[in-house]
């Protein structure tokens, strides 16, 4: 028999080495996240899924489930942390939704419906960040990008390539490619690369395809994001290894 | 001038001298970086090729800390060190005149690429401001005469060396020792004390001796060392973490100068304690003038047996300590942010668990702790628990090195029992018109006039050592608005709270220091402190709204003064977003402006 | 029966979609005239805001003209809504804001060839461009916001009666988009 943590009131069984994200998502209960990937190791960064255990707060998909643990996650508290974290990451980048491709498949703009997000409140820092659109086949809209590292551990660990990796500090971190140019390509990058597939927000784009999907049709246009992440979620088994790629994972 | 054309050769040679070791690639960044003063694309290229790690990684490494550029920097690169301190001193004037001297704008290299201007964190030497570092060497008490002079050294090309050794000196500054500093110790003497007891019973001493880090979290020291031991592995650690990047800091500073014995005794003895052979010590760069003084120290004591095989004599003890430097990266004295960065990484905080106890260095046990944790600990086991704890209160034993700067007539090194007041320490320093003390530095306590009574120790006031004293001069939003900028320099970006909140606690304070605050950005403040508190991944993020808070409760009129009546005001100025237009228009007519009051 | 609420609208950088999917609530536009009156609006052509309940505005703020008025506005108003992207995140006009201002009037005026036959307009009845494309809450303090490009009539149907009820306007999915 497994052990089991209170989530919201619900007992929520887990096995070792699980994390509160995995357990909870596996006996479906939703927790809004978005570094957070079943195929990936946590990644800890983004803070959406920040749950509360007594008067603690911790990220739940780097937290390792225990047996006994009382934690609260759909509280007003929490989701209007939730909310803020959202609209920070609308003001630090440069979110136009209505040219954006990824419009209706993208998570970030899923999770703002989700928590009612109307508008990013804060200054918007518009910041500089030209695009790359070198190679043939593929666009990369760093405008957009949320620095969750996903495309990074795809690249290296999945695909063996190491296309991308983050540079920089504070707010001006930035991703970068392979290259001494800097350039998409003069990588190896290909379309049927994982770390194509894996950006939850519009900047790994390949070219020619955008805006196919009418409106109306799209992922996040059918169910909400919090219906739709259940069904991602792996029902049990282990969530990748350890990625030498990428920050903080070791 | 020579070309790139040797760059190969020199990087061979310097992949040789770190055995081609990939966890030494923040090394061998540094010292591509000291070579011509920036790295040039190719060394990243060809030290990637080498390493076998993507070049997009290296990238990420160099671009991380602040004293390594991926662009030429100029032939001189002069920083400010820009801590209130710094800046009560003077040098934001001192720094002008400099510009305008050479000619240049803070941060832009001169056209002739012969020299850049511009700050940086705090560089420890808060007791002799205001200082700068130029080209990584630290340079004291600056005054316009000696900042001229430093101009004119660099308009004549005139190497670093031949600079006067006057401008180099870093006084110690010791005020009152105790303890620590009167210690006659000779190294060795605690060595074989412990090899009699046993690294068991040297944990059981430690533990005994209720030591509690001196870095800052106060984890009692013995049970971290106990942990290490236990821990399942087999190649222990011990690191120890002389990065003291929190500003109006340098207690380590002085702790390596005067009594590096001491602390490599103490790392030496925790190697004994916990069963690791190899050592780290993390120098911050800007400490760089100290590294060759310490491996003449290591040397010695390797000569003398002290590290080594067979340490003095005792069979199978075996430790070596090796010296990495930092470049400019405040997170980095965040422990496992160091860990990271001894393995050359980003120096990016780890999740936690597991912990550098049981997965550290390399994903071995690694005993971490402050250099003057390591100095406390030999004390403890070379005089016995017993009369260890008899100091200080009981439970913050022993004795702390506190660090004070800013408005009083002496400041410097100040050794204490745990348990002594603010006040006390005013008293001993000269400070007569103290309003504030910052005790423990930006992520620490704003203790206000009525607290003054308040005591230094884990029960009341937890401090790492700073002690900034401001008289009623000051004024303490410009001092909490220094602290904001440096946070959000220093922020590692890692995760969302805190990469984006620390800058935009930045902006907020800088709209109320424009004039344009109102009652709605204090209200900001507010809500960004509560996510940064709650959700921030380190320290860092969650300490970082401290100085607004803490300045706020008692010194809120200094916010308020500034504050416009109005409840909300752009955080631009209106009239001056329409100045480029009027110039290419060639207007100034009525509706070529905007006046908020008459819009 | 209680008296009817006054609502102003009006665009600034906006490129009047909004304002359509205003006009878009369709029939429902006649229960929402039981409860309402129109001020300054493209509906009325009236030319200058009045004390109002409820003010509207589309577009974001890209020059000195867009700023008298949403000062007039934010005066006028008790409440000030800001609709759709453009007002609410600075939209199309801020996909500007990366550029100098100087390259803009430089490249539209005197590079490319056109009616402003070489040189940069400066009749003073004409208002001046901003710098930086803003969207309203950072210029003066917003209450509300509707997002969408435009946001549907729906969309602007279920706000405005939650509000006009006294709840705190939900959108819910299908109704809040971004785009
Ligand atoms: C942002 C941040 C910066 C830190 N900087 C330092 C530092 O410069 N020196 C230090 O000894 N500890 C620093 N610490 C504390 C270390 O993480 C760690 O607790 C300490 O080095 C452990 O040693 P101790 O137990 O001997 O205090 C910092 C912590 C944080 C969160
Ligand atoms: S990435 Fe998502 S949030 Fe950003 S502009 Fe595109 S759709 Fe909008
Ligand atoms: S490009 Fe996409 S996947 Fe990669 S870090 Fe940015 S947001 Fe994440
Ligand atoms: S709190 Fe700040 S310094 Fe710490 S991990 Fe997050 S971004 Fe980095
Ligand atoms: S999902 Fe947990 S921090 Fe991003």
């Amino acid at each position: 028999m497994s052990d089991t943590f209170q989530l919201d009131g619900a007992s929520v069984p887990f096995e070792p080495g699980q994390t509160v994200m995995q357990a909870a998502l596996a006996a479906g209960h939703y927790i809004p996240h978005l570094c957070y990937h079943p195929e990936f190791k946590p990644h800890g960064s983004c803070k959406l899924c920040t749950v509360k255990i007594g008067g603690r707060t911790a990220a739940s998909c780097t937290m390792p489930a225990e047996a006994g643990l009382n934690i609260e996650s759909d509280i007003e508290e929490l989701n209007a942390l939730r909310r803020t974290l959202v609209q920070m990451l609308f003001a630090e980048g440069n979110h136009f939704c209505p040219s954006c491709e990824k419009s209706g498949n993208c998570m970030l703009q899923a999770l703002g419906y989700d928590l009612e997000v109307h508008t990013a409140g804060f200054r918007h820092m518009y910041p500089d960040r030209p695009l790359d659109a070198s190679h043939p086949d593929i666009l990369l809209d760093f405008n957009r990008c949320i620095l969750c590292e996903l495309c990074v551990r795809a690249s290296g660990e999945v695909d063996g390539k190491n296309v991308f990796a983050l540079s920089g500090r504070g707010i001006t971190k930035h991703l970068v490619v392979n290259a001494e140019s800097g350039l998409l390509k003069d990588t190896n990058i290909a379309l049927a690369d994982k770390a194509m597939h894996v950006c939850p927000v519009g900047v790994i784009l390949p070219k020619r395809v955008g805006f196919s999907v009418p409106i109306g049709k799209r992922k996040y246009d059918q169910r909400p994001i919090s219906a739709q992440a259940l069904d991602d979620a792996p029902r049990q088994g282990d969530a990748g290894g350890s990625c030498a790629s990428c920050e903080g994972t070791s | 001038m020579t070309t790139t054309d040797d760059l190969p050769v020199f990087l061979d040679a310097l992949l040789a001298r770190h055995g081609n070791n990939p966890a030494e690639l923040l090394q061998m960044l540094c010292e591509t970086q000291h070579r011509r003063g920036w790295i040039a694309p190719q060394a990243l290229t060809y030290l990637a090729q080498r390493l076998d790690i993507p070049r997009a990684r290296i990238e990420g490494v160099a671009s991380f800390y602040s004293f390594l550029h991926l662009q030429p920097h100029g032939e001189y690169r002069v920083l400010f060190s820009d801590n209130i301190t710094d800046r009560m001193l003077g040098s934001q004037v001192l720094m002008e005149k400099m510009c305008q001297q050479l000619w240049l704008q803070p941060g832009k290299v001169s056209e002739d690429g012969l020299v850049s201007i511009n700050t940086t964190s705090c560089t420890g030497m808060c007791d002799q401001g205001p200082a700068m570092l130029v080209n990584g060497r630290a340079i004291t008490r600056l005054t316009h005469q000696r900042v001229q002079e430093i101009g004119s050294l660099i308009r004549n090309r005139t190497p670093l060396e031949d600079w006067p050794a006057d401008f180099f000196h870093v006084d110690d500054n010791i005020r009152r020792s105790g303890l620590i500093l009167d210690n006659t110790v000779a190294p060795g003497d605690v060595l074989r004390a412990a090899l009699a007891l046993g690294g068991k019973d040297v944990v059981e001493a430690v533990k005994d001796s209720g030591l509690r880090g001196r870095g800052g979290a106060g984890f009692p020291t013995g049970l971290k060392w106990e942990a290490c031991r236990n821990a399942q592995g087999t190649a222990k650690h011990v690191v120890c973490n002389a990065d003291e990047g929190e500003p109006g800091t340098f207690k380590d500073r002085v702790l390596l100068t005067r009594h590096a014995d001491l602390v490599f005794e103490g790392m030496t003895l925790c190697a004994l304690a916990v069963g690791a052979q190899r050592g780290f010590l993390y120098l911050r760069g800007e400490y760089r003038y100290l590294l060759e003084p310490l491996q003449a120290i290591l040397q010695r004591r390797r000569d003398n047996n002290m590290l080594g095989k067979n340490i003095l004599g005792q069979t199978g003890f075996d430790f070596d300590i090796a010296i990495h430097m930092g470049a400019g990266a405040y997170i980095c004295g965040e422990e496992s942010a160091l860990i990271e960065s001894l393995e050359g990484k980003r120096g990016v905080p780890r999740n936690r668990p597991p912990f550098p106890v049981t997965h550290g260095y390399l994903q071995q046990p690694t005993a971490l702790d402050n250099v003057e944790t390591f100095c406390s600990a030999a004390l403890a086991v070379q005089m016995g628990a017993e009369k260890f704890r008899a100091i200080g209160t009981p439970k913050s034993t022993g004795s702390k090195l506190i660090s004070v700067s800013g408005d009083c007539p002496r400041p410097g090194i100040y050794e204490y029992p745990f348990g002594v007041s603010v006040r006390e320490i005013l008293q001993d320093c000269g400070a007569i018109d103290a309003c504030a003390v910052q005790v423990s530095g930006p992520s620490g306590i704003c203790v206000a006039q009525s607290e003054f009574d308040r005591k230094l120790g884990f029960e009341d006031l937890p401090t790492a050592g700073a002690f900034m004293v401001f008289d009623d001069s000051r004024d303490l939003f410009e001092v909490a608005r220094n602290f904001v900028h440096f946070f959000a320099h220093e922020s590692c970006g890692f995760c969302t709270p805190c990469r984006v909140g620390t800058s935009m606690l930045k902006q907020t304070m800088d709209k109320i220091a424009a004039g344009h605050g109102t009652r709605h950005d204090l209200n900001e403040i507010e809500n960004l402190d509560k996510v940064l508190q709650t959700s921030s991944h380190c320290g860092l993020g969650r300490t970082s709204c401290n100085p607004v808070l803490h300045t706020l409760k008692h010194f809120r009129p200094a916010y308020e003064n500034r504050l416009k009546s109005l409840d909300f005001e752009p955080a631009f100025d209106l009239d001056g977003a329409l100045a480029r237009a009027r110039q290419m228009t060639g207007r100034d007519d009525v509706g070529a402006h905007l006046k908020p009051e008459d819009v | 029966m209680s008296k009817k609420l006054r609502i102003a609208t009006t665009s600034l950088a906006g490129c009047f979609g909004c304002h359509m999917s205003i006009l878009d609530i369709d029939e429902r536009l006649l229960a929402l005239l039981e409860l309402v009156e129109f001020d300054r609006s493209p509906i009325t052509d009236i030319k200058h805001c009045g004390p109002c309940d409820i003010g509207i505005i589309e577009g974001g703020i890209c020059n000195a003209d867009n700023v008298h008025v949403l000062y007039e506005f934010r005066k006028s108003c008790k409440i000030l809504i800001a609709i759709g992207s453009c007002a609410i995140t600075g939209g199309l006009p801020a996909q500007r804001n990366h550029l100098d201002l100087e390259s803009c009037l430089t490249e539209v005026y005197l590079t490319e060839p056109g009616l402003a036959h070489g040189h940069i307009p400066n009749d003073p009845e004409l208002p001046l461009p901003l710098d930086k494309v803003h969207p309203l809450h950072e210029v003066v303090k917003i209450d509300y916001f509707i997002p969408g490009c435009p946001p549907s009539g729906d969309a602007i149907w279920k706000f405005l009666t939650d509000l006009i009820a006294g709840k705190t306007p939900e959108l819910g999915h299908g109704l809040i988009k971004y785009d």
